[in-house]
């Protein structure tokens, strides 16, 4: 087999900056993408899953259909999701809404059992012809009275829109609840793949005013599902799953609290101020909570202090917060691995810029970065702890935190959890090929 | 109805099979498209992708890009890309959204060509078609616009190996669990020496002498166009199969002898003219077509099986199907087909339209352009006698 990596050394300028140098929020130019073999994060048809009860059916081109065909059979769900594939003929003669409608009957036809509610997906092909879609769910919704219909796209063209795909699944996901007049004296976290840590603040302050959580990841039926739509808040923070409260507060007239992740004390403190206020509940001791955060810190950095740390995007929603937090607390963090940065994380990078400027920025797609010597664990005798899945493939690492989107370590306590994971992970070594090659860490339980 | 799948999944696509073909040459191959390609094909189509890295991305196309018709962007992109990594080629693969803009590949390629000297084509790919296309329009490419037409293939003497080269084996019907090395032996066993394989395994070097091989032997459908092209260019005879068992295996290294000898492509496809309707359920094997055949043939001859019939999902060639098969099978294909089947050898995805009361029973063998990565521990080996330890094994469970 041919050796590529036998090549010249590059020099990879434009694909590392040091933060001092770089530029906010896209550190690199971009042009063409590599995609790195870490396939933790969860895509559309992992999340669109998380609705129970329900059968996704695509509508694409075989090419588009291969990878969430597959997806969906990896997590063991061949029997909930189906496929139409869309061909030349179909561009062509412009019979795209015969094709759909008929297709998903046949679907239908074909299942065991009906299921509560079908997830149809169409494509950027869709988008570019001019389907007419409200015709297709019109008609649909008319044939199939007792099937609830949602629409959703597979249209990674809106990439760079300001409604990318992912926070258009986390939207679409919760307009199949039914509007109700019932209320009940519940919370719901929305847009998370993961359930927030029962032992954070938040958490707790909701549990003790007495309200119950309700959380899609939770739900293992269609009527718990729509029992969301009873609760009397909901609560967003990750930045993909604001539009889809917003989007719920002015549907069914339920407030909306965007609370954002972050390791910030000041920023957690007032999120928490926030949701006192809007759920009538007590505020935490503050100051006890940040004396036992510091105190992991403390502990955490003074155990780990020979280790070199590494961060990326797909770990956390603030990846430079987090290498605030850390270097700020006598962490050696020496790099983030990050193609751009949201507005939250202006802050940190300016802070990140004046007090740390050495630290090495990396793209993750950048088209020299299938070429990069994956050596720096390596070279580090093996003291380098990677937060994140990227980051622990770029840099060959065997010890890393297998987190993804913070893994709904929010507040204070996720700090402490974190810590605890760090530690953990600094001490034992995981199978790293194997287990970033799963694709959506965590989907099957 | 056609075009939908309610349980079972899909082939490898086009876009992919052009990255597959190209990816140990040391050129730079964009698949032209937004985003999910990439993932697709690193994921679920490219085995390689961890361990041995590839020039292989795509162009990131945003929307106002194809709503304008940028292709602007694409060049500077590509060029600024090909100029830091100095790739051997630069291709260009197309996708849905490529295929409604009208996107001008050849064109493209020219312009980057001009501009970086690297010599750059397009394939006007979409993906809509199966990984066999795109393949077959790679690997067709790269020996139009590299081989030397004037190399003239070596004279074989008495004593001397005879030199072979493999076409359309890519890991996509031939995986990386050990087919291709144990045919590479095999090769050696049998009196020959492999020029080149089209596209494991073989040098850049090895690949551009492919000329002076004496016969070239077809694999998979996806090198069947490349077998046709060799034989205008340098009139190289082919032999198609896979040596599957011993009777099959014998049968082909003496067509690949007599092809060499005398220069001509043998008729031999892996088929026989009689009935292959029987008695008895029928069994079914799904698959590309090459390797379907050749298990048909390997079954009947080394194992007695009848009423063997093939039903091909993709595309490939016709002459290998007889009676009773079926070309451009679809889910309802197998719905229609399986509850009366005896047996029925293909990809474990299968398993979701055999009725459970049916009592057909499915041979497990995945095709990594099929499920992918899903069973790849459990693809065998199914080369030369290895094919009978297999079967063996298959009917003791």
């Amino acid at each position: 087999m041919i050796d590529l990596r036998s090549a010249e050394i590059l020099d990879w300028s434009g694909a590392c900056v040091s933060i001092r140098e770089a530029q906010f929020p896209s550190p690199f130019q971009s042009g063409v993408e590599y995609a790195a073999p870490a396939r933790g994060p969860w895509n559309i048809v992992h999340v669109g899953m998380l609705v129970p009860e329900s059968h996704q059916i695509f509508v694409c081109a075989q090419g588009c259909l291969r990878g969430v065909v597959l997806t969906a059979a990896e997590m063991g769900a061949t029997d909930r999701f189906s496929t139409i594939a869309v061909r030349e003929n179909n561009v062509m003669e412009g019979d795209m809404e015969e094709l759909i409608l008929n297709g998903v009957e046949d679907v239908l036809r074909k299942l065991p059992k009906k299921p509560r509610a079908v997830l149809l997906f169409t494509s950027c092909i869709h988008h570019f012809i001019g389907c007419d879609l409200d015709y297709v769910y019109r008609k649909l919704r008319e044939r199939f009275p007792d099937v609830d219909f949602t629409d959703c796209y597979m249209n990674p063209i809106m990439r760079k829109s300001k409604t990318p795909p992912d926070s258009k699944m986390r939207q679409q996901l919760y307009s199949l609840l039914h509007p109700t007049d019932k209320t009940a004296k519940a919370v719901n976290f929305l847009g998370n793949t993961t359930e927030t840590s029962e032992t954070s603040e938040m958490v707790q302050m909701i549990r003790q005013a007495g309200y119950e959580i309700r959380d899609i990841c939770a739900c293992h039926t269609y009527d718990e599902f729509q029992k969301m739509a009873e609760s009397i808040l909901n609560i967003t923070y990750n930045p993909a799953a604001k539009l889809g409260g917003e989007t719920l507060e002015k549907r069914l007239g339920k407030k909306h609290l965007y609370l954002p992740f972050s390791y910030n004390g000041q920023e957690i403190e007032r999120a928490l101020t926030q949701l006192a206020g809007a759920i009538d509940a007590p505020l935490p001791d503050f100051d006890l909570l940040k004396e036992k955060a510091e105190k992991a810190l403390r502990e955490t950095a003074q155990a780990l202090q020979d280790m070199e740390i590494a961060i990326d995007y797909t770990a956390t929603l603030r990846p430079l917060g987090l290498a605030r937090l850390l270097l700020s607390h006598g962490f050696r963090v020496s790099s983030v691995y990050a193609d751009s940065f949201i507005s939250e994380e202006k802050e940190d990078f300016l802070w990140l810029q004046e007090n740390y400027g050495d630290l090495k920025l990396y793209a993750t797609v950048h088209p020299k970065m299938p070429r990069f010597p994956r050596d720096r664990a390596e070279k580090s005798h093996g003291n380098l702890l990677a937060i994140g899945q990227k980051a622990a493939y770029f840099t060959g690492t065997r010890h890393f935190v297998n987190l993804l989107e913070g893994s709904g370590l929010y507040g204070y306590d996720g700090i402490c959890r974190l810590m605890q994971m760090m530690l953990q992970s600094a001490r034992e070594e995981k199978d790293t090929e194997k287990i970033i090659q799963v694709k959506g860490w965590g989907c099957c339980g | 109805m056609k075009q939908v799948c309610s349980v079972l999944s899909t082939y490898t696509a086009d876009v992919s099979g052009v990255c597959s073909a190209l990816y140990e040459m040391g050129g730079m191959t964009i698949m032209h498209d937004a985003s999910g390609c990439n993932s697709t094909y690193n994921t679920h189509d490219e085995p390689r992708w961890y361990h041995t890295p590839s020039m292989v991305y795509i162009s990131a196309l945003s929307e106002m890009e194809a709503v304008l018709g940028d292709e602007h962007k694409l060049i500077e992109d590509v060029c600024r890309a090909a100029e830091e990594l100095h790739p051997r080629f630069i291709a260009l693969a197309g996708t849905p959204i490529p295929m409604m803009m009208g996107t001008d590949f050849q064109g493209i390629a020219r312009a980057i060509e001009r501009k970086t000297g690297i010599p750059a084509f397009g394939f006007a790919t979409n993906g809509m078609h199966s990984y066999i296309s795109g393949v077959s329009m790679a690997l067709e490419k790269v020996a139009e616009r590299f081989c030397d037409p004037s190399i003239r293939p070596e004279l074989w003497k008495p004593g001397e190996k005879i030199s072979v080269n493999l076409l359309g084996v890519t890991p996509l019907d031939f995986s990386v669990t050990g087919n291709l090395e144990v045919l590479e032996t095999l090769c050696e066993e049998q009196g020959f020496r492999v020029q080149s394989c089209w596209a494991m395994g073989s040098s850049w070097e090895e690949l551009m002498e492919c000329g002076k091989a004496q016969v070239n032997w077809v694999l998979s459908s996806a090198g069947l166009s490349l077998a046709k092209l060799l034989q205008a260019r340098y009139g190289t005879p082919y032999v198609l199969g896979i040596p599957m068992g011993k009777d099959l295996t014998e049968k082909l290294f003496e067509e690949l002898r007599q092809a060499a000898a005398s220069g001509e492509t043998p008729a031999f496809l892996c088929r026989e003219e009689e009935e292959t309707e029987g008695e008895g359920k029928p069994s079914y094997i799904i698959g590309e077509p090459i390797w379907a055949a050749s298990l048909r043939y390997a079954l009947k001859h080394t194992q007695g099986m009848k009423n063997l019939h093939i039903l091909t999902p993709l595309e490939g060639d016709a002459s290998l199907l007889q009676k009773g098969d079926l070309a451009n099978a679809e889910e309802d294909d197998c719905f229609a087909c399986f509850p009366k089947a005896e047996y029925i050898f293909g990809d474990p995805l299968y398993q979701w339209a055999i009725p459970k009361d049916s009592g057909a029973k499915l041979i497990r063998l995945p095709h990594e352009g099929c499920s992918g990565r899903m069973f790849r521990g459990e693809i065998p080996v199914l080369i030369g006698h290895y094919f009978e330890n297999w079967f063996y094994k298959e009917m003791q469970k």
